[in-house]
């Protein structure tokens, strides 16, 4: 190839995947263009003033998976990385009662015996169980998956390294994990604890961001992989970031373009320029062209490979996997800002239990009754609701005395049966609201404006197909190795050149930046080749 | 029975765990939270505040002051102008550091010296051929660190007078309609001041603060949340980086200048107008290059942290509280090169950080050693790399 390029590499989307990619890229002395559509980085990160003073966490809110080694590689902490760990997780119960943890073992056995004797060690089992678990699991985070129909002898070599960690399970260890790979996250719970509430929190982290409920079979691959996260070293620990999500996303661009990389925002990329089976730059809406040996795209696999890549240039089992490539999202999102903190009757004028995650979810049933209406095309009468206020422990996010609360809401279907979002948000964002009233009973008196998410618009703001928070379902048969699809795991593509490296890419979903770097790895060694 | 600071009694209000400790013979918080690393957050995210009170404190005035100061302490502090502090440091005369502590200067012969070990029997005697008097003034005056990020905002509220401090100056101002001295100093490594507060006073200027703290995430912090904060800003600490000399029995025990990564202080020590105590044997070490240590930070990959206990079965768990003791350093030999003075993980690195003291040749950044750790009951050495300090240093702390 004689031709000669502005760039080493283009890597389309500037979310967070697509900016770690870009800064492991440009750190190794790459020239790298980050082409985003908006005119903000970030995708499903960010943070926006949509009142003056109150920070929203429009999409995402909480640092759940991110990877250690990379504000470790990255230097992030230089660029102004700085997470906030949560405090306290805070379940209110539909009898006026809640369940509430807190940094201390010795407080949250207390809190546990107020419910069920018997689950205070019911929890360390349960506990214990499950950490033994993620800890065989951990490493399948830690590496590219092996392709299991290459014959690189790198993916031999994955492969053997595979079968051999599979081998070091004993007999519990694999039948645990095999349970929660497959089964309910009710079901295992169940042989743990009898305290509802108790069970309740822990099934709630299984229902985030899939159509599932608690009861369902597949609903445990969900826990375990959101119970991957391991912030501060501590398996399970999630934590916030300064200034929200966006901070997080922030601090990436400008390590990135510290490293060298260039961002051009408001670059709506149509599609790849090939030759031959390879790639050789990107077209952008308005003609524009860029031009390098490499494109990384950052998008779901349904655009990465059906809207940027032309799939008559792939081959056709690729195509019709990403076809049947299940999306359908279930999130939405109402963000309120809130003219003071919200009163818990029974904590009386406590607010510690705002330290992290609001857990509205009073019962295993209320979270699969949610569901229900789901199955059916329709949103939940009495939503599960994952909620924050982030400004409690980040007072950058909201005047003095004000604050921001994030709600997170399940279950809302992208396709509404016989209705639309644009009939229906308003609606939905009610229920919402008169959940929070229920439990918080000067709520409404304190909502100054609120902003309402459905998964139209995480779909129409960040092309996330669907409005799927991971760019694709956590089926089993969608993720590791089959993430995107048998054979196109290792973040290659077909197209010469054409790399993936979005959430739609092992082991994305969630903020964990994985995918990106992996990527970043894959590229860097194809270059030496 | 321990005494009681002129803050306790809110500071007890203020405590969930009631962990206290002893220090300088003063009941000290530990902690106030269930968890120090909550309280560290709150430091590194909003503001906190920590009671310094047990700190000694000296006036140090006449006319010889600074003749006197510039002979005893090894920083010129013919240097420090009127209204700024310095962080100093006193050798004995073969030129090892006795303590540290930090002095503010008042006007031209008055100053006053902050700190941790108690020094007024010796620079009285030290004091007897100049014109000067020394005078303890410990338990006039309730101290008080106000740290974070948010701390700018908090004082401006009560006090316009710090708005243009600049890093490691002071003011003397009111606040609650006391006079009080706010300095830009502290051992966070972040944007922070100190506030000096008549004892009689203490708490209606604390009440203030906290009045004004409140919408700000202000917050207590105890000695472990301090040990974190002090440990990534790399600033030695008396008692774990070092002890006083003058109370040593071996030469392992006293270090000098240099050998605690303090030289810098040292400026203009070739300055033959300026005769101070160790002077001549550190101009000594520095020319036969006799140093037999450097100290610098060190940092162990949360992978290599976390393969270390995997490998053996276990879940590694770090523990952000400062470990209390020395932990060996070994080459890829086996052999002991130094040893960490001070080690924890770093819940804003998110990996484990220390500062440490080695034979010079391995002084160099990047370069790899081991440290030892108890692993499976075993000691069991993980790989480390040499670093610069500080860990932590955001632009704000002297911006
Ligand atoms: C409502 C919601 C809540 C969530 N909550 C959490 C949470 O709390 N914690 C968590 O860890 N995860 C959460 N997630 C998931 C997480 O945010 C995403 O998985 C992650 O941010 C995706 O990152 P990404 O870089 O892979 O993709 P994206 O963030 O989607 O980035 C893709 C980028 O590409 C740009 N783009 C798209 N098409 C083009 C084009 N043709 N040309 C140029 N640019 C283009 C987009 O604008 C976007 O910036 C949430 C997601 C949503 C939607």
């Amino acid at each position: 190839m004689s031709e000669t390029h502005a760039y080493d590499a283009i890597v389309i989307g500037g979310g967070h995947n697509g900016l770690t990619n870009a800064a492991y890229l440009a750190q190794a002395g790459q020239r790298v263009l980050v082409l985003e559509q908006r005119h903000l980085v970030g995708g499903a990160a960010i943070t926006e003033e949509l009142r003056p003073g109150f920070s929203f966490t429009t999409f995402s809110y909480a640092l759940s998976l991110l990877r250690p080694e990379i504000i470790q590689e990255l230097d992030l902490v230089r660029f102004g990385f700085m997470p906030l760990f949560m405090r306290s997780h805070f379940a209110p119960m539909d009898n006026g009662d809640y369940f509430l943890t807190g940094p201390d073992a010795a407080v949250n056995r207390a809190e546990i015996a107020r419910h069920s004797k018997a689950d205070v060690d019911g929890m360390d089992r349960f506990l214990h169980d499950t950490a033994r678990v993620k800890q065989f699991i951990r490493p399948l985070f830690d590496n590219i998956p092996p392709n299991l129909f290459s014959d690189d002898p790198a993916d031999t070599e994955r492969m053997a390294w595979l079968v051999k960690h599979l081998g070091t399970a004993d007999k519990k260890l694999l039948h645990d994990t095999v349970r929660l790979l497959t089964g309910s996250i009710s079901d295992f719970v169940d042989d743990y604890l009898e305290s509802d509430i108790i069970k309740a929190t822990i099934c709630s982290a299984a229902c985030v961001g899939i159509k599932l409920g608690p009861m369902s079979p597949g609903s445990g691959i969900n826990w375990l992989y959101l119970s991957m996260g391991e912030h501060d070293g501590f398996m399970g620990e999630w934590s916030f970031h300064k200034g929200g999500n966006g901070g997080f996303t922030q601090v990436l661009a400008r390590a990135a373009t510290a490293y060298g990389a260039e961002i051009r925002l408001d670059s709506h990329v149509s599609s790849l320029i090939t030759e031959g089976g390879e790639v050789r730059g990107v077209v952008l809406d308005d003609g524009t062209e860029f031009r390098a040996p490499v494109v990384v795209s950052s998008l779901d696999p349904r655009r990465t490979f059906l809207q940027i890549a032309d799939p008559r240039e792939l081959p056709a089992d690729l195509v019709d996997t990403i076809q049947r490539f299940r999306f359908q999202g279930v999130t939405s999102k109402v963000n309120f800002a809130l003219d003071g903190i919200p009163y818990y009757p029974a904590l009386g004028d406590r607010t510690d239990q705002y330290g992290g995650f609001i857990n509205v979810a009073p019962s295993v049933e209320y979270m699969e009754r949610a569901y229900d209406a789901a199955k059916y095309g329709w949103y939940s009468e009495h939503p599960y609701i994952d909620a924050s206020i982030q400004s409690f422990i980040d007072p950058d996010m909201a005047p003095p005395g004000k604050h921001v609360m994030s709600c997170y809401v399940m279950y809302t279907p992208y396709k509404l049966k016989d209705s639309t979002w644009d009939a229906q948000a308003e609606n939905m964002a009610d229920r919402v609201q008169a959940t929070m009233q229920r439990f918080f009973p000067n709520f409404n008196d304190l909502v100054l404006q609120r902003e309402i998410v459905t998964p139209e618009t995480i779909e129409s703001k960040t092309g996330l197909s669907e409005g799927n928070i991971y760019a694709g379902e956590f089926f089993p048969h969608q993720m590791y190795f089959f993430r995107p699809a048998p054979g196109y795991s290792d973040y290659r593509t077909p197209i010469r050149g054409y790399y993936q490296c979005g959430s739609g890419t092992h082991p994305g979903g969630c903020v964990i930046g994985a995918p990106g770097r992996f990527a970043s790895q894959q590229v860097l060694a194809d270059a030496k080749r | 029975m321990l005494k009681q600071t002129p803050f306790h009694p809110r500071l007890a209000e203020l405590s969930q765990s009631q962990a206290w400790g002893n220090w300088a013979g003063y009941l000290s918080a530990m902690r106030y939270d269930l968890s120090t690393k909550h309280e560290y957050f709150g430091v590194r995210n909003g503001a906190g505040f920590f009671d310094t009170s047990p700190l000694h404190k000296y006036w140090i005035r006449g006319r010889d002051a600074e003749k006197f100061l510039s002979y005893a302490f090894a920083r010129d502090i013919r240097t420090l102008k009127p209204g700024r502090a310095q962080y100093t440091i006193w050798c004995d005369d073969s030129g090892y550091v006795m303590e540290d502590g930090v002095i503010f200067r008042y006007s031209s012969d008055e100053f006053l010296l902050t700190a941790a070990e108690p020094n007024l029997g010796y620079l009285r005697q030290l004091a007897r051929p100049f014109d000067v008097e020394v005078v303890d003034c410990s338990e006039d005056y309730a101290s008080l660190a106000l740290q974070g990020p948010r701390s700018r905002v908090i004082l401006e509220a009560l006090t316009p007078d710090i708005s243009e401090l600049r890093y490691f100056g002071f003011a003397e101002t009111k606040i609650a309609d006391t006079p009080v001295t706010v300095s830009r100093t502290g051992f966070s490594g972040d944007l922070g001041y100190e506030l000096l507060i008549p004892a009689s006073d203490a708490l209606r200027v604390f009440d203030a603060i906290m009045d004004a703290g409140r919408p700000h995430g202000l917050r207590p912090y105890g000695d472990e949340a301090l040990g974190m904060t002090r440990i990534e800003a790399g600033l030695p600490l008396i008692g774990v980086e070092f002890s006083s000399s003058r109370y040593a029995f071996t030469a392992d025990e006293r270090f000098t200048p240099d050998e605690l990564g303090l030289g810098w202080l040292l400026k203009g020590i070739d300055d033959p107008t300026r005769p101070f105590i160790g002077r001549d044997a550190i101009i000594r070490e520095r020319m036969e290059g006799t140093s037999r240590w450097r100290t610098v930070g060190i940092t162990v990959s949360w992978q290599d942290y976390y393969n270390l206990f995997t490998s053996h079965g276990l879940l590694a768990e770090p523990d952000e509280i400062p470990v209390a003791w020395d932990t060996m350093i070994y080459n890829d030999k086996d052999k002991r090169i130094g040893y960490a003075t001070s080690f924890m993980y770093s819940p804003v690195l998110q990996r484990h950080v220390g500062i440490a003291r080695l034979k010079p040749k391995y002084a160099e950044p990047g370069t790899e050693v081991f440290i030892e750790q108890t692993v499976n009951h075993e000691y069991i050495n993980v790989r480390a790399t040499v670093t610069t300090l500080p860990f932590y240093n955001p632009e704000r702390k002297t911006a």
